[in-house]
């Protein structure tokens, strides 16, 4: 079953494995699922990452320099106790490295059954990769932008549909400190209805509670990246999650 | 050996084999939707061929000469001519790709135009094509290359090119390759001219396709000097391999040998050099899958190589599948053996060339020729922006 409901209003967090500490996942998942998060975004660093602004290449490198790597990362999920989902974020080069196959039978085997992979596209995805996604029951969640056809988004949906779409403003890598992650009303609506019962949410430049509330409006739930990873880095991150999550969160 | 394989030409998702493609994220595809489109219409539009023709005509200087060196021809036992696009305004082959996607972005209404650069040359190419066309440009250049390239830093700016410098990573032009990807998904309404065969499709094919001009040359120029238009062998340096593409496009299916050169550094085995095919192994980087310089984690390493215009860790996917498939012979070349050609041309033929193009040159010692063989050397640029690190060498043998 999906596991990320419709009109939930889910909140996730985007952690960097490996950063600070090369260690430090296993003890930010404990921390995320005590605060009431709905899901993790783990990411594996990569030395080139085309979409992703300062903040977050600046984890990566941290976290490469720290030895980070996929096996290490897997060895380091096995020791969890982890009672929500964590998605996989990474670019493609160091998994075609590990060996596409072996990676998914490591997230089978660790109960992670979704990967997010910007530099996929659908066509490639549907080319030369999809039976083997498929074939350990791991779905690819594709990122979508408000630039993306009804059409387009519509067949993203579908091959997404056990997992969500990722809808983030279409001119932006993250964490830009100047623009916002808002998309107009009727990009929402068009990009609803033509995503259809799969759920969608929405990331890249999320900042404060007021951007939350508001991609929860529109979507299913909001993904915190570039913000949460900068508190980390400034040991303020108990204090940021109380900032951006919602009243009945902080009571918990 | 006759190919019958068509190298230059990718399938309907860009792909040579099994490298290419477009691996990009879905908030680049709007831009490289709208290129492609760009580019297929105005392939066979007459009016762009004029204009681009006359261009390379009468502002670039083409066709450029088919020399026959009989120094090296002597030397080397083979009948040797250099394909001169070092005598190309700006100094290098790359002004043939910039006019080019000029053109092709003025057609497409844009007013900004970002760039990568490594050794200088194809930002120097491009801040001039801005100058000419009266648009916008912006340079995204590795730190470090913009101290050893210096000079070509002077021209972009008399040019009127805003040139920032790349600080991640090892600071060059994979590096400036990232900044100029970022810089396009935040500023999507910027024309994005890349200089080598890399990037995602169409890139690869646009920019071989901007470049074959080389190999239709020497064509017609090989009718006239020898009464054939066939050589019997193709030298050309490879960082991302777009003067090799260049060079190669119109024999690819011909029965002519076709030699890439890759940059040795300070050896293949020595951890730091920039041998992409002898050292790598598949992967994607900057949009393509191709052959790239990686370490046990999939993380793309630094490569070295005295010239900053072969300092790179992948290689065009076309050339990849050529190599992989032994169509194309690729052969390594140290900073020393290159740097020495450099000096032989120099002192022996009165031509000072680039250090890229020196490393095609120095694959000369390595080859075994038939007296009756005709070879030609893509001297894809001219060596006055090499000055500093000539100088030092020329100081420690006089």
């Amino acid at each position: 079953m999906n596991p990320f409901r419709k009109n939930n209003k889910q909140l996730s967090i985007f952690v960097t494995a490996g950063f600070p500490e090369l260690n430090a996942l296993p003890s930010q998942i404990e921390f995320s699922q005590s605060k009431g998060i709905d899901f993790i975004e783990v990411g594996i660093p990569f030395s080139d990452p085309m979409a992703d602004g300062p903040t977050i290449q600046e984890s990566s490198e941290i976290a490469l320099k720290n030895g980070m790597n996929v096996g290490l990362m897997f060895e380091q999920l096995a020791t969890v106790n982890v009672n929500i989902p964590l998605v996989i974020m990474s670019y493609f080069n160091p998994i075609m490295h590990y060996g596409l196959e072996r990676f998914l039978k490591q997230c089978k085997s660790c109960g992670i059954a979704h990967v997010i992979l910007p530099d996929i596209s659908m066509e490639v995805y549907k080319k030369l990769y999809r039976t083997t996604f498929e074939k350990y029951g791991v779905t690819l969640c594709f990122l979508i932008t408000p630039s993306t056809s009804s059409d387009r988004i519509s067949k993203m949906s579908s091959l997404s549909s056990n997992g969500f779409l990722y809808l983030v403003s279409s001119n932006m890598t993250t964490g830009n400190s100047v623009k916002s992650a808002s998309v107009s009303e009727e990009d929402v609506k068009r990009i609803r209805e033509a995503a259809g019962d799969t759920p969608m949410m929405i990331g890249f430049g999320i900042k404060s509670r007021g951007d939350v509330l508001e991609a929860q409006k529109n979507a299913d739930g909001a993904i915190i990246g570039s913000a949460y990873i900068r508190a980390l880095s400034e040991g303020r991150q108990e204090e940021f999650i109380s900032s951006v999550s919602s009243p009945e969160l902080q009571n918990l | 050996m006759i190919s019958t394989i068509d190298y230059k030409q990718p399938d309907e998702l860009g792909f040579y084999g099994d490298f290419g493609g477009a691996f990009i994220p879905e908030l680049l595809r709007p831009n490289v939707e709208e290129l492609n489109n760009a580019f297929l219409a105005m392939r066979d539009n007459a009016t762009f061929q004029e204009e681009f023709q006359d261009l390379l005509r009468n502002y670039v200087g083409r066709p450029s000469p088919l020399y026959y060196s009989q120094y090296l021809s002597e030397t080397y036992g083979a009948k040797i001519y250099l394909k001169r696009e070092d005598l190309n305004h700006t100094g290098s082959h790359k002004i043939n790709n910039a006019l080019g996607q000029i053109l092709l972005a003025q057609r497409m209404n844009k007013r900004k135009i970002i760039a990568e650069t490594g050794a200088g040359q194809h930002g120097v190419a491009t801040a001039t094509a801005c100058a000419l066309l009266k648009m916008e440009c912006i340079v995204f250049m590795g730190e470090k290359d913009m101290e050893r390239q210096a000079p070509n830093v002077q021209r972009m700016r008399m040019l009127g090119a805003t040139v920032i410098a790349a600080t991640s990573g090892s600071k060059t032009l994979k590096d400036a390759t990232n900044e100029a990807i970022r810089y396009w998904i935040n500023n999507p309404d910027a024309y994005y001219l890349i200089g080598s065969v890399v990037g995602p499709h169409p890139y690869p094919e646009m920019v071989a396709y901007f470049q074959s001009v080389i190999s239709q040359e020497i064509r017609s120029q090989l009718i006239e000097k020898e009464g054939k238009s066939v050589p019997d062998k193709v030298i050309a340096c490879v960082g991302g391999g777009s003067n090799a593409a260049g060079a190669f496009h119109h024999f690819y299916c011909e029965s002519t040998e076709l030699i890439a050169v890759e940059a040795g550094g300070m050896g293949v085995d020595s951890g730091k050099s920039a041998a992409t095919s002898a050292l790598g192994i598949d992967g994607v980087l900057h949009g393509s899958k191709t052959i790239l310089m990686q370490d046990e984690d999939g993380q793309v390493v630094e490569p070295h190589s005295i010239s900053a215009g072969l300092d790179y860790p992948g290689i065009g996917p076309e050339h990849a599948n050529a190599i992989r498939k032994e169509r194309t012979l690729a052969i390594n070349v140290t900073d020393q053996e290159a740097v020495d050609a450099a000096f032989e041309l120099t002192r022996n033929e009165g031509i000072i060339p680039a250090l890229e193009s020196a490393h095609a040159i120095a694959t000369l010692k390595k080859i075994n020729f038939k007296s009756d063989e005709i070879v030609v050397i893509n001297l894809s640029g001219r060596g006055d922006k090499d000055m500093s690190t000539y100088q030092k060498h020329y100081e420690s043998i006089s």
